[in-house]
């Protein structure tokens, strides 16, 4: 028998698969699908202050391997979240659910935290502060040291459930911004968020997503994450949720020996939506294949 | 939904770029007509929605247009070919709030979903009457289908090489109709809603990430709050639309 338990700050899952947030909505929808508590838990769509409609369409945009978003943000706002989400949430899935917050502003943040951070269905925060589809927001937060750590230590002082913070892979250097998260106190961070991209329609000769530009994500992205996760963990002490074209069990594997402690699947959730349940059926047989008796002895293995 | 692997039984020519194809596979996930389901081809990250054009037990049939990779890949398959499909998506056409004269509306590969529409408005007893437009007489397809269920059929072409001259409004004008039901290009919509006297109902197209409710890549604002083209529609009734 192996061991795909994994721990995330006091919290014990039971194996490290959690569907990313912006890609898996409230889990209703996979609900009906498959029983979503077979799953370590999942980072709910972002959520907002206020309620957000998202940028116009086109929002979406194919690569090569991977897919463009400018969603926006879209979501009910985090009084509707907590009067009509969660109730929602609670009737399919039963373990702690990681909560995604955006925010315009640092007290944007706090307020939203602390709003969610009375529920009990939350275990952990999730902090964006790296999303590159809202102009004069989301980003600016990452892309600064000064600015995450303001973001960071906000947060900290209203939420009593662990807070992870969301990075960048738009930065010169991310261990900067991570090393900022640790001294400002974040339990963990999470990376990467999507890479900022662009594609333009040939036959109007302009950009393809009305925002112009959007997040890159899926399979080509995977190097790219891997090599900030690795860098990352050289960096920083606390643990790394780990994200970034991860598809597969092999992918899950790939990421913990990085350096992550826990793993997000993303995209794949669009183009196959048992994706999820699939990587957590085959972890057994391809931590087998590898011989690794427990996943929380590879994190980092890597290194 | 459903996912599964599916098999092509045919897959032919009928119009210029317009394919027929036939799939053998599980239809139980198809509940009304205008959904639609969504292909994975080899090499595409995306799924394809492609919009079902009929289906009966154990297969089911959609006819689209190659406007790009993914129905370009769809176009070369062979008799025998399998696809990996997500099928019964959307939330298809509501016949119960049909009068008893309804009108079919259809512009070029947005007529496919009107077909199975059509078969169960029949069905339900309704004095059926359907407008297809297209550019030119060569592209015509479906109109004999059309008229074997039953149906008034009238076709327009912009050009007038065939039928009524001018687009489908030019028809739409002078028959008589309870309500109505379109699928088609958004100028197409904008003309019907124009001059249409009755409520209806519009299928839309949106690029989709997803197509099953998860991304919200392709949200619209209705006069009831945001709606997801591939979840909460792509029908929406007349009255919750904002043009």
């Amino acid at each position: 028998m192996v061991d795909t338990r994994v721990n995330l700050s006091g919290i014990e899952i039971s194996n490290p698969v959690i569907p990313a947030s912006g890609t898996f909505g409230f889990g209703y929808e996979f609900a009906e699908l498959y029983d979503i508590n077979i799953l370590g838990t999942f980072s709910f769509k972002g959520t907002t202050k206020e309620p957000r409609f998202g940028n116009d369409t086109p929002r979406i945009a194919e690569t090569p391997c991977g897919m463009l978003n400018s969603v926006g943000l879209q979501n009910p706002g985090v009084e509707k979240v907590i009067s009509e989400e969660l109730p929602k949430l609670k009737k399919c899935f039963s373990k702690p659910v990681m909560a995604n917050v955006s925010g315009f502003s640092v007290e944007d943040y706090a307020y939203t935290c602390a709003k969610l951070s009375q529920e009990e269905q939350i275990g952990w925060f999730e902090i964006n502060i790296s999303c590159p589809n809202v102009h004069g927001g989301g980003l600016a937060f990452g892309t600064s040291a000064k600015n995450a750590e303001a973001v960071t230590k906000a947060v900290k002082k209203v939420a009593d459930k662990p807070v992870y913070i969301k990075l960048s892979p738009n930065v010169t250097d991310i261990t900067e911004i991570a090393k900022a998260c640790e001294s400002a106190g974040a339990d963990g961070i999470s990376l990467i968020n999507t890479l900022l991209g662009m594609r333009i329609n040939l036959k109007t000769g302009k950009p393809v997503l009305a925002n112009k530009t959007g997040g890159f994500s899926g399979p080509a992205v995977k190097p790219v994450a891997l090599r900030m996760v690795y860098d990352c963990y050289e960096a920083v002490k606390i643990p790394i949720i780990g994200m970034g074209g991860v598809a597969s069990a092999e992918d899950v594997i790939e990421m913990m020996l990085a350096g992550a402690a826990a793993v997000e699947v993303g995209a794949a959730n669009l183009v196959e939506p048992f994706a999820c349940k699939n990587i957590i059926e085959d972890l057994p047989r391809v931590m087998e294949k590898y011989r690794i008796k427990s996943l929380t002895e590879i994190i980092g293995g890597a290194h | 939904m459903t996912q599964g692997i599916y098999t092509v039984i045919l897959n032919e020519e009928i119009a210029p770029a317009v394919f027929k194809m036939e799939l053998a596979g599980d239809t139980s996930a198809l509940k009304a007509p205008g959904q639609f389901i969504n292909f994975k081809t080899e090499g595409l990250y995306l799924r394809r929605p492609i919009s079902v054009c009929d289906y009966q037990d154990g297969r089911i049939t959609v006819i689209y247009k190659v406007v790009g990779e993914g129905t370009e890949i769809m176009s070369r398959a062979m008799k025998g070919n399998t696809f990996d499909i997500l099928v019964g998506l959307g939330n298809g056409f509501d016949i119960k709030k049909s009068g008893e004269e309804p009108v079919l509306i259809g512009g070029g590969v947005g007529i496919p979903p009107l077909y199975r529409l059509c078969k169960e408005l029949i069905d339900a007893g309704k004095k059926v009457s359907v407008i297809l437009g297209f550019n030119t007489e060569n592209e015509i397809f479906y109109e004999k289908e059309f008229s074997e269920l039953g149906a008034d059929v009238t076709v327009t072409t912009a050009d007038g090489s065939y039928g009524v001259k001018g687009f489908v409004t030019d028809a739409m004008c002078k028959i008589k109709y309870d309500y109505f039901y379109t699928c088609g290009p958004e100028p197409m919509f904008r003309a019907i809603e124009s001059i249409a006297q009755t409520s209806g109902q519009y299928s839309f197209e949106e690029r989709m990430g997803c197509g099953f409710g998860a991304c919200m890549g392709c949200s619209c604002k209705t006069k009831y709050g945001s709606k997801r083209i591939c979840k909460d529609g792509p029908v929406l009734v007349r009255e919750e639309i904002i043009w």
